[in-house]
């Protein structure tokens, strides 16, 4: 059920192509600005272009974090510091590493810099993950959840307290690392915001067509096998646990580099977003937009940060007093109700329903004397 | 049989190693600050305090993993729970002398989270029995959420104050002795992990619940088939669980200022205390607590008192790394019993 070809699959492509025009048109709103109309006016101000970029950063760190769970059947607790290791391995080489590493000035004021950085931080990102996910997926069970929560905490401890290094601080501490430049591409800056936003949808669609076709490669169908059966796909021969290692050392590398582009974003790096409740909302997103889904990834994201911003702006009129912090009860049910009734994801579940109550239809059209015959579970 | 004993000391004694190096290095940084053996004493300790609440916490991530083999990170929810309802009872006017009333907020408290323990199973535990472990995780992982915001709600942002047992005032009773100094509070802490470690070996070894429910530990189909439900006992392990989590939450109380969200760190470290015992082993659970405790403490004292959180997560790592099956693990592991379900 969960078969989904590369991008010269038809539906893909054109699902694809579709996304990419709405993206386009969206994009092309705020830019020109016909009849005074800018993208926040659309949705009566609630989702603003920021937003947007935001889902599309998150989209890419998503697309690893479902290959991850949906196809490895595995889940990280860590993911938000994986994604924070990005972020500030731009901060600290973009703005501190004149200091700490004694890195020329004309370096660090070129355009490439920051772009080789964020090739550095992938790496970085991608040789942890490999290294811990190698011995621990050796093991049955869910101990790489044990260990990426410990990885993640770990991480964001070293963010926040702030250790010092010949005598200088390497990533501040609650305040973070503020002033980092924006991406240029030669005199070419991404930015204004409008830039950007294409800028992190073109990094996002990218992350969501190489996503498909993994899945569609000699790995994604090893690793096909393996949600399907484990036992199964070791007798056919696949290293089960050296494709789990890949796949993780993949998500680590994606949400590297969204970490990255999400720091010349905001410009300053702080640790709060790479918490543990930072990882339990990337879990969340996951869960809502479908574990084996790539299509799920920028749904999910898409639907938690939309009502988040809606919670953000509503929730002290209904509930007194409540702040933006309540906002983790409703993640909380939410992903204890998509987890009782659609343990594969809204996107996936709700489609999977959809073509079970279709089939029971066309079933009962056929058979109107024995209603309940056809159907199977 | 033979090699696999033979690989199995062998890898013990390279987590032993690992261990005797960082010795050397806490050393080491401890020469660096002048620290004497009265420093370390007083270190070792407080963390042995610590790594007692870690143990008691450990027991209830133990329990339910055994009877069921979810990790139960609602664990830590649990812990706050203990802590806050003995609060807010305690604060309550009561017209009895302050020791007895000290003693209902406690009995209420721990019964009223027993109670939310055995709501979750039966809520969001018991609905989803079929789905995969992984799926049971991410649950628990959920009601874990749920359950902090709430606690937010209802408490409020800020840390309370709690007396401590001894005194029942704000400030505890201090033995001081060659130099070291040990709040009354510990010996309140140490004795209850010990009541609770007993209690729990009585309670699974001669009773017939608890016999029971380590029936549907070993083999759960055949539990079944003797007449045992798997899904009664996997509401009493979540009930138990509950109650030891709040017992745990309720003594560090005086210490720690409880507030909303103190469940969230508490719960890891019971969570990484438990994994070093093998996370199939109450015995075990308290031996990776007092452990835990112990070398974090040192660990931050010679360092720094900020990267205390750290250590623990180094010592899951390694734990995960070169010992899955835990310090006394040796028989069964928790990576069998996973596959078991």
């Amino acid at each position: 059920m969960s078969v989904e070809s590369g991008l010269n699959s038809k539906r893909n492509a054109i699902g694809w192509l579709v996304m990419a025009v709405v993206i386009a048109l969206l994009g092309w709103v705020e830019t020109v600005q016909p009849m005074g109309v800018d993208f926040a006016d659309l949705t009566n101000g609630i989702v603003t272009m920021d937003t947007m970029v935001r889902v599309a950063i998150l989209t890419i760190v998503l697309v690893g974090l479902n290959l991850l769970m949906g196809y490895a059947g595995q889940v990280s607790l860590g993911h938000a510091a994986l994604y924070g290791l990005g972020a500030y391995a731009t901060s600290i080489l973009c703005v501190r590493s004149g200091d700490l590493l004694g890195v020329p000035a004309w370096v660090l004021s070129s355009w490439w810099w920051p772009w080789l950085v964020m090739i550095i931080g992938m790496a970085f990102a991608g040789a942890l993950a490999y290294l811990v996910g190698r011995p621990i997926l050796r093991l049955q069970g869910h101990y790489l959840a044990m260990a990426t929560l410990g990885l993640g905490i770990m991480i964001y401890i070293l963010f926040r307290e702030n250790l010092g290094f010949q005598g200088q601080h390497i990533t501040g501490t609650f305040d973070g690392i503020p002033g980092i430049p924006r991406l240029r591409v030669g005199n070419f800056e991404i930015w204004p915001i409008s830039r950007y936003y294409f800028f992190a949808w073109i990094a996002a669609l990218g992350a969501i067509a190489f996503g498909l076709n993994v899945i569609n490669s000699r790995t994604g169908r090893a690793l096909r096998a393996i949600h399907d059966s484990e036992v199964a796909a070791q007798a056919m021969g696949v290293d089960v646990a050296s494709y789990k290692v890949r796949i993780f050392a993949v998500s680590a590398i994606l949400a590297s580099a969204a970490g990255s582009i999400y720091a010349h974003f905001q410009t300053t790096v702080s640790p709060a977003p790479f918490s543990f409740v930072g990882s339990l909302e990337l879990v969340v997103m996951a869960a809502v937009g479908g574990l084996s889904s790539i299509w799920g990834a920028p749904f999910g994201v898409a639907v938690i940060l939309i009502i988040k911003e809606i919670l953000r702006s509503r929730l002290r009129v209904v509930f007194s007093g409540a702040s933006g912090e309540h906002e983790v009860i409703f993640y909380g049910i939410l992903l204890v109700l998509i987890m009782i009734f659609m343990p594969e994801g809204v996107t996936v579940g709700a489609v999977r329903r959809w073509r079970l109550w279709q089939r029971r239809k066309r079933e009962q059209a056929l058979s109107p004397a024995q209603p309940q015959a056809g159907v199977r579970t | 049989m033979n090699r696999s004993s033979h690989q199995n000391t062998y890898q013990f004694l390279r987590y032993i190693l690992i261990f005797l190096i960082l010795g050397v290095l806490v050393v080491y940084l401890g020469s660096r600050k002048n620290f004497g053996p009265l420093q370390y004493a007083q270190l070792s300790l407080d963390g042995l305090r610590g790594g007692a609440i870690y143990a008691l916490i450990a027991m209830g991530f133990v329990i339910v993993f055994n009877v069921t083999g979810i990790i139960n990170f609602a664990q830590g929810a649990f812990v706050t729970l203990g802590a806050m309802f003995t609060v807010t009872f305690y604060n309550l006017n009561s017209p009895l002398p302050k020791g007895l009333h000290l003693l209902l907020s406690v009995i209420a408290a721990i019964l009223v989270t027993t109670c939310i323990g055995v709501l979750v199973e039966r809520l969001t535990i018991h609905p989803a029995r079929k789905s995969s472990s992984l799926t049971l995780i991410i649950i628990t992982v959920g009601v874990f959420i749920t359950i902090q915001g709430l606690s937010l709600l209802a408490w409020g942002a800020e840390a309370h104050v709690f007396p401590s047992f001894t005194t029942l005032e704000m400030s505890d009773r201090v033995y001081r002795w060659l130099g070291i100094v040990i709040k009354a509070q510990s010996f309140w802490i140490w004795g209850t992990m010990l009541l609770v470690l007993v209690c729990i070996a009585y309670f699974f070894n001669f009773t017939l619940l608890g016999r029971a429910m380590r029936a549907c530990a070993v083999n759960r189909l055949g539990a079944r088939l003797v007449g045992i439900s798997p899904g009664r006992m996997s509401l009493a392990s979540f009930g138990i669980a509950a109650a030891v989590g709040a017992i745990g939450g309720i003594v560090v109380a005086p210490i720690v200022r409880p507030s909303y969200d103190m469940g969230l760190s508490l719960g890891l470290k019971g969570f990484v205390a438990a994994i070093m015992g093998g996370l199939v082993s109450t015995p075990g659970a308290v031996l990776g607590g007092l452990l835990l405790g112990f070398l974090e403490n040192v660990a931050a004292g010679v360092t720094k008192a900020g990267l205390k959180d750290i250590f623990a997560f180094i010592l899951l790592i390694l734990t995960l790394l070169f010992r899955p099956q835990g310090l006394l693990g040796v028989r069964k592991t928790a990576i069998e019993t996973d596959g078991a379900h």
